[in-house]
């Protein structure tokens, strides 16, 4: 009985710590405008420098191969869609469009692919923010 | 600057970036996070070639 309320390792490591209530709001919207800071803030360092590694790479390898960038006011469905993923890589997308970078049409075929990694970036992204917000709820170590 | 990688390398990188992200947001332990992002990048690159021969058979 008194090894009842004892835990092995391997469940120690399992259990999740809930954070603070604020950082579930903190911690997603963070993790949504820096990619990969969710995790940071919430002192997952290898995870936290990986994703943050991941996404940026992945989306200046976009913005060089001359991949499209979206725009709000697009019109046609698919360039809304086409916005919603690239604003998911948050300050990364506003530093791009705030600079001027990317290009609003593609003009080659690798261009293409560079507008698929923009908007996978982002996508990326928004499940790095939902990462962040489960481990600030406890939901995950 | 301008970046023009080949197919194969494009594809490539994509699996990279995206499997690290997978595993380290699909499973919970270092050991499953790193054996997922693995099985993803596998089946990322697999199907690269899947795709390839796919389309090599429709066109002869």
């Amino acid at each position: 009985m008194a090894n009842s309320s004892k835990s092995t390792p391997v469940e120690a490591q399992n259990t999740a710590v809930p954070a603070s209530p604020s950082m579930s709001v903190i911690a997603p919207a963070v993790a949504w405008l820096i990619p990969g800071a969710g995790h940071l803030i919430q002192k997952r360092w290898i995870r936290g420098l990986l994703i943050m590694a991941s996404i940026t790479i992945m989306f200046i390898l976009g913005l060089l191969m001359q991949g499209r960038v979206y725009q709000p006011n697009g019109g046609d469905i698919l360039d809304i869609l086409g916005f919603v993923g690239d604003v998911g890589a948050g300050g990364l997308y506003i530093v791009t469009r705030v600079q001027g970078w990317g290009h609003g049409a593609i003009a080659h075929a690798t261009a293409d692919y560079g507008t698929k990694f923009l908007i996978v970036a982002g996508l990326l992204n928004f499940i790095c923010a939902a990462d962040a917000y489960h481990i600030a709820i406890g939901k995950k170590p | 600057m301008t970046l023009e990688l080949s197919h194969f390398t494009a594809a490539v990188l994509f699996s990279v970036f995206a499997s690290v992200v997978f595993g380290i947001t699909q499973r919970s332990t270092s050991r499953d996070q790193i054996r997922y992002g693995l099985y993803c990048f596998v089946l990322f690159v697999g199907g690269v070639f899947v795709a390839g021969w796919v389309m090599w058979i429709l066109r002869h």
